[in-house]
């Protein structure tokens, strides 16, 4: 049979990526490259014909304060949350991987935020928040606590609260299988040498554990930038929209304000960034490479 | 003499760390317990204290049946059961074939797909839901089907899961197994689907466990594509419910953890797994 003619490669092609192609590009080629289009033109969301507006959605876009503020927002609630979930998930992976005991059972217990969804994740806190804190706190002042929700900072650190405690049991995993993958040998010979053990995890564990770094890192930068069910369920935004970030933002101006065109140009402008975060991972993560 | 205090030091280490843990243990599962120790009250016994372990009314199973009725529970774990089931099988088969393919032929046709693929990556879902709606509800209405929703799903979940098998059969799959089946008279899809497929089992369940995680706790993407009652997943029954009965704070408890349900208990059973798989999928 030959295999490098033009007809055994279409028909080989076809068999076992021909689904998979024309799924995909219905789902996102498609869609994405229409959606380019959508930004030049002015839809309410029913109305079929969608006038041709040219950079009039970018201009509003940039006008648009509440979206700089919300990005803004989303680029300090991510910095914060981004350390503290990694500091959090390599601390505990530490010490699930020293041999105590029960540590498979920490290690399965710690996961178990992850398994469950940012809708239902954000009303479970919302009501430890609203109501089992503020009893906690009422009681200890023996007065009236406010619930964290309530004031603007408060919420963007309620919301940082649930993200290191959702994404922390994940990257622990990630951590852990980063100090697994550090061979018993270097460590043995490290203290052979008079390392303690502190010194051995920052020059010996920490540089070979580089690829789960870049991995936790840029796992952690890319969900909490595009975060929105716990956004959704835990605050909507509340008190007065000053806790909406970028994601919500774009979706109640395209889908609540109906203004399709700012909202798909706005969304665009998160793609920007997006890709310049990506674009960044694939340069350090083959730096790190070319080091170990 | 040197041993023995290395040892009293390691067990002092090991002590501090397990009540360290233990400690954030109990503040991880703080919120669970607060939705365990109130679903069994009345809701004036939690708001005159949510933290009492019995409130003054005693032990009450009430919010069960009412909530399990009120958000219909079963017919939306039905739907997210058969949505959830589909999507995992869907992007298990379609990225493996395509994975094996670019693996074993070095193709322009490949390259460019595979490059796609990868690049797709950065595209965040925000960019895609408007023209989604606009193309799939507004010019082709085909919104409102689980099958759209699933087909979605696939589409989504393709780029990520066809990297992974790509380095798993890159790594995993020894050519010379393919050629000793092609000598015996192998087709390429034989070859795939009796040799290259069982092979790569531990990567199936690595896909398998984070994807079908990602299809039953999708919020977004489901409550745009399924606007009818009938359809509802989990997530967006959950949604709807808190915003028609936020008030009645037992029936919202019994609810939230009728929602957890479901994926703790799968939790109990395959927890191995699930920690295992997750552990595996991170080395690459």
């Amino acid at each position: 049979m030959k295999t490098n003619t033009m007809s055994y490669k279409f028909k080989q092609y076809l068999l076992f990526a021909g689904i998979s192609t024309i799924i995909f590009a219905c789902v996102v080629i498609i869609p994405f490259i229409y959606g380019l289009y959508l930004t030049f033109t002015s839809w309410d969301g029913v109305s079929r014909n969608k006038p041709f507006v040219g950079i009039d959605n970018y201009v509003s876009a940039f006008a648009d304060s509440g979206y700089w503020t919300s990005l803004g927002r989303t680029f300090i609630y991510s910095a914060i949350a981004v350390i503290l979930v990694n500091a959090v998930a390599f601390i505990i992976a530490y010490m699930v991987t020293s041999g105590i005991k029960g540590q498979n059972f920490f290690r399965a217990g710690f996961f178990v935020p992850n398994l469950i969804g940012g809708i239902v994740l954000g009303y479970v806190w919302k009501f430890v928040f609203n109501k089992a804190l503020v009893e906690l706190a009422s009681t200890i002042s023996s007065g009236h606590a406010k619930s964290l929700l309530a004031t603007e900072s408060g919420a963007i650190a309620a919301l940082i609260i649930v993200s290191v405690w959702q994404y922390a049991g994940y990257m622990m995993l990630i951590y852990v299988a980063g100090f697994m993958s550090v061979s018993e040998d270097v460590i043995e010979a490290a203290k052979i040498d008079g390392c303690t053990g502190t010194q051995s995890i920052i020059h010996i564990s920490i540089p070979l554990m580089t690829a789960s770094f870049v991995q936790c890192l840029f796992l952690t930068i890319t969900r909490c930038f595009m975060v929105y069910d716990v956004n959704l369920s835990l605050t909507n935004g509340d008190p007065y929209g000053s806790s909406a970030l970028a994601a919500m933002h774009v979706y109640n101006q395209a889908f609540i304000n109906k203004d399709y065109g700012t909202g798909q140009a706005e969304a665009l402008i998160l793609f920007i960034i997006c890709a310049v975060i990506g674009g960044l991972q694939v340069y350090v993560g083959k730096k790190g490479e070319v080091q170990a | 003499m040197e041993n023995e205090i290395a040892a009293r030091n390691k067990k002092i280490k090991h002590a501090i760390m397990i009540i360290v843990l233990a400690i954030l243990f109990v503040a991880f599962i703080f919120p669970f317990i607060m939705v365990i120790i109130n679903v069994f009250k009345v809701k004036s016994d939690i708001t005159a204290n949510p933290l009492a372990l019995i409130g003054r009314h005693g032990f009450t199973l009430e919010n069960f049946p009412n909530a399990i009725k009120k958000m219909n529970f079963f017919r939306s774990f039905g739907n997210s059961l058969i949505v959830t089931i589909f999507s995992t099988i869907g992007t298990i088969i379609l990225s493996s074939m395509t994975a094996y393919l670019i693996v074993r032929n070095n193709w322009m046709a490949n390259k460019i797909l595979f490059v796609t693929m990868i690049a797709s990556m950065v595209i965040p879902f925000q960019v895609l839901m408007v023209p989604l709606v606009s193309l799939y509800g507004g010019i082709f209405g085909v919104l409102n089907h689980r099958i759209t929703l699933i087909i979605m799903h696939i589409g989504f979940s393709l780029s990520m899961a066809t990297f992974m098998f790509h380095g798993s059969i890159h790594t995993n799959v020894p050519i010379s197994l393919e050629e000793a089946a092609t000598i015996d008279g192998c087709n390429k899809w034989q070859i795939f689907s009796q040799i290259v497929f069982p092979i790569l089992k531990p990567t199936i369940a690595t896909v398998a466990i984070i994807d079908a995680m990602a299809f039953w706790n999708d919020y977004l993407l489901p409550s745009l594509v399924l606007g009818r009652k009938e359809l509802y997943t989990i997530p967006i029954a959950t949604k709807v419910f808190y915003g028609t009965y936020s008030t009645d704070t037992g029936l919202i408890m019994a609810a939230l953890l009728l929602a957890m349900l479901p994926i703790l208990i799968l939790y109990l059973f395959l927890q191995r797994y699930i920690v295992e798989g997750i552990t595996a999928g991170a080395v690459k």
